[in-house]
């Protein structure tokens, strides 16, 4: 069955092992939902989020291919996982003077917030998973998105380590 | 005391009991040199980086130990690149040391600057760029310790030259590996093993795929254990070729696109197949869907991202070849005698045996009765490396390999110019053994300034040109599937080949008569201190059979039937 496959990779924090990563996809063929990077507790060690979509054979493979990468060190398929995932958007929408309450409304009821106001639009900062961020972007998009920036996805499996 | 980055590294190096490198000097690398002019190890000049590559390739392949080239940055550098490649592709343990301009030039497009870590991402198991000096000896270990432990490859470590010039102080060199994410597989899954020993036992119709896995794990008496004592046959990939005694009466020879007859109808018909040490390459399996179509199969291999890569098998067990091997070895119940399998065997072998026609319209030599003969003067204890294309078919079908490491030919990548420096670093290797490279007339002008390395080490290294005037497997293929349009395959205009092997140094032959192929390789075995070419004028369109033509399933062969 086809379906998007969040996975959690612990990297050593060296310099090319993005570029390792996504070299590996590219060069099979395998395509990136989303990816996300950055260190973690421990400055050595950084985390990548990666957003897969194919069956079972082929997150399989995109898994085992990661492992032989030298400075992969670990690999969870968190999708089955009880996780929290995390996005964040910065969303730039029209907004004069008669839409803003309206939109002001919206903003409300997604505990987002307004991080910029302009004499003609305004900048929303988002978080929540994945469903959330589409749902707020399909209800401001009425309004007319001027510009629309997504994090990805950032994953952590609940309990204990 | 202080010592020069470059005599760190070739301290380590000696470590690492490196014997010999092959090299070509360049900027980028004058510290090294420098160092190495005054170095016990063995530097072999080659006439062009890519034979470096091919050489350090050979020697590994013919050896078992870690091959070793040194290039200077930029062009010096993806000179390398092929050579990596096609050690990639095949697993053979190396690694290439290129020179790199100084680390504050970096990224400005300096003189001779290539980014060879990012050009060789795809190609390397792993790569490196040394940016300080306190972790030079760190990575010449890993990058060794990478090269030859698991599923070998090559490994890139690119070498900055202000680091390599640069005095260090050695107690700063930490020498404990790092590679945190790197574990060398010690254990199989015993639950797996029990398995496949049930499945063995259960077989009636059983047959072994053996790969380069079962060589580059020094796994081939074990399988000839299995093998025995089951009486099962074993078939091989062109990379397992010699893992297992071609003379032997379980021996089913090669498999696949140029696979004899009766190992594809084996493989076919069989109710177990038993893969070793193997990837289920496109040239083996045929169409992969109606690949062995009746059987269960057990896949045995070091790399997990190998098991259902490109077929779905039944019985996985990832570990390290030998070692799994031994676990089901001692536990299967031998049983001998033969059965009705044995007996389907033996007519398909009486049937379609691997046959070629005595003699051809054009009144050329048959280039397989060249193999053939070389086989029979050499009584089959020479090392026979290959180019690529019909010359590589024919040298795999028409030789009787009994030993691994004696057939030495790139198989993934099929790297033509492979050959001749294959040749040279297996003879550097392997001292005592004559090596034989059979070529084609296309193939061996790509790499063929070496014969000026083999004429300056002495190295008697034969080439055995089989000269149709033709790139033969293009055109075979313009043949049967273009209408015969022979699309600039013709190679009529080369050059004199014995000529140009004189005008190297070397010994040339030219032989148009098959009366004349015996002694002139026996006169080439006599030589000592010096290469030989021999341009064998062979049939111009005799063809590679039997053959699966691309896309078919393997029991839908042409030719090889008559």
């Amino acid at each position: 069955m086809i379906m998007k496959h969040t996975l959690s990779v612990i990297v050593e924090n060296h310099p090319g092992v993005l570029a390792r990563v996504a070299g590996l996809f590219r060069r099979r063929g395998y395509n990136i939902d989303s990816l996300t990077v950055g260190r973690t507790e421990n400055p050595a060690i950084s985390r990548m989020t990666i957003v897969v979509e194919g069956d079972d054979v082929l997150i399989e493979q995109v898994t085992k291919q990661l492992h032989k990468l030298v400075e992969i060190m670990k690999i969870q398929d968190i999708t089955d996982e009880p996780s929290v995932d995390r996005e964040l958007v910065l969303v730039k929408v029209k907004a004069d003077a008669q839409v803003r309450g309206e939109i002001m409304q919206i903003v409300e009821i997604f505990r987002a917030r307004i991080v910029d106001i302009g004499p003609n639009s305004l900048i929303i900062e988002a978080t929540g998973d994945e469903n959330k961020i589409n749902a707020i972007e399909d209800s401001l998009r009425p309004f007319g998105l001027l510009e629309l920036v997504r994090t990805g996805k950032v994953a952590m499996v609940r309990g204990g380590r | 005391m202080t010592m020069k980055g470059a005599e760190v590294l070739l301290h380590c190096l000696q470590e690492e009991e490196v014997e010999v490198i092959f090299g070509y000097p360049g900027g980028a690398v004058l510290p090294i040199y420098d160092a190495l002019y005054a170095s016990d190890i063995k530097h072999v000049l080659v006439r062009h980086e890519q034979g470096a590559a091919h050489a350090a390739d050979g020697y590994a392949r013919a050896t078992g130990k870690v091959g070793v080239c040194l290039a200077t940055s930029g062009p010096g550098a993806t000179n390398l690149v092929t050579g990596i490649a096609t050690a990639y592709m095949d697993s053979i343990p190396m690694v290439a040391f290129t020179g790199q301009v100084p680390t504050p030039l970096i990224g400005r497009d300096a003189f001779q600057e290539a980014d060879i870590t990012g050009i060789t991402l795809p190609i390397t198991k792993h790569n490196y760029l040394v940016q300080h000096s306190r972790d030079l000896a760190r990575v010449v270990k890993e990058a060794f310790h990478l090269a030859r432990t698991n599923r070998p490859g090559p490994v890139v470590v690119d070498l900055p030259r202000d680091i390599m010039a640069r005095e260090v102080d050695p107690s700063e060199q930490q020498a404990e590996i790092g590679l945190k994410g790197y574990r060398v597989v010690r254990n199989c899954n015993m639950g797996q093993v029990l398995l496949a020993v049930n499945a063995i036992e259960k077989a009636e119709r059983p047959v072994i795929y053996a790969g380069g896995g079962v060589i580059g794990s020094d796994a081939s008496e074990t399988l000839q254990e299995l093998a025995l004592k089951r009486d099962i046959p074993v078939t091989t990939t062109l990379m397992g070729v010699g893992c297992f005694p071609e003379t032997h009466h379980l021996s089913l020879g090669m498999l696949g696109m140029h696979g004899t007859r009766y190992a594809n109808y084996a493989v076919s018909e069989s109710d177990l197949l038993i893969a070793v040490g193997v990837r289920f390459d496109d040239r083996v399996t045929g169409k992969i869907s109606s690949f062995a179509p009746h059987a269960r199969v057990i896949h045995i291999d070091i790399d997990a991202a190998e098991i259902g890569k490109n077929y779905g098998v039944d019985i996985p067990i990832v570990g390290n070849v030998k070692q799994v091997l031994e676990e089901i070895v001692i536990r299967l119940q031998p049983r001998e005698g033969r059965c009705e399998w044995h007996h389907t065997i033996d007519r398909w072998k009486e049937q379609f045996p691997l046959v070629y026609p005595e003699s051809y319209e054009d009144g050329r030599i048959p280039p397989q009765f060249v193999v053939e003969q070389i086989y029979q003067v050499t009584e089959g204890e020479a090392i026979i490396t290959t180019e690529v294309g019909q010359n590589q078919m024919w040298a795999a079908q028409f030789y009787k390999y009994t030993r691994p490491r004696r057939f030495i030919t790139s198989g993934g990548l099929g790297t033509m110019g492979f050959g001749l420096p294959a040749a040279i670093g297996a003879r550097i290797g392997c001292p005592h053994l004559p090596v034989i490279n059979i070529a084609g007339d296309g193939s061996i002008q790509m790499n063929i300034q070496e014969l000026c390395t083999a004429v300056e080490q002495r190295l008697p290294v034969i080439t055995c040109i089989l000269n149709n005037h033709y790139l033969g497997m293009v055109r075979q293929w313009q043949q049967l599937f273009f209408n015969g349009r022979y699309s600039y395959t013709d190679m009529s205009q080369q050059p004199d080949f014995v000529k140009l092997a004189e005008a190297f140094g070397a010994v040339g032959i030219r032989v148009k008569k098959a009366e004349d192929v015996v002694p002139a390789i026996e006169e080439a075995l006599t030589v000592t201190d010096r290469p030989v070419v021999i341009d064998f004028w062979v049939t111009r369109e005799a063809n590679v059979f039997p053959m699966v033509p691309p896309g078919e399933s393997l029991y839908n062969m042409l030719g090889g039937d008559e």
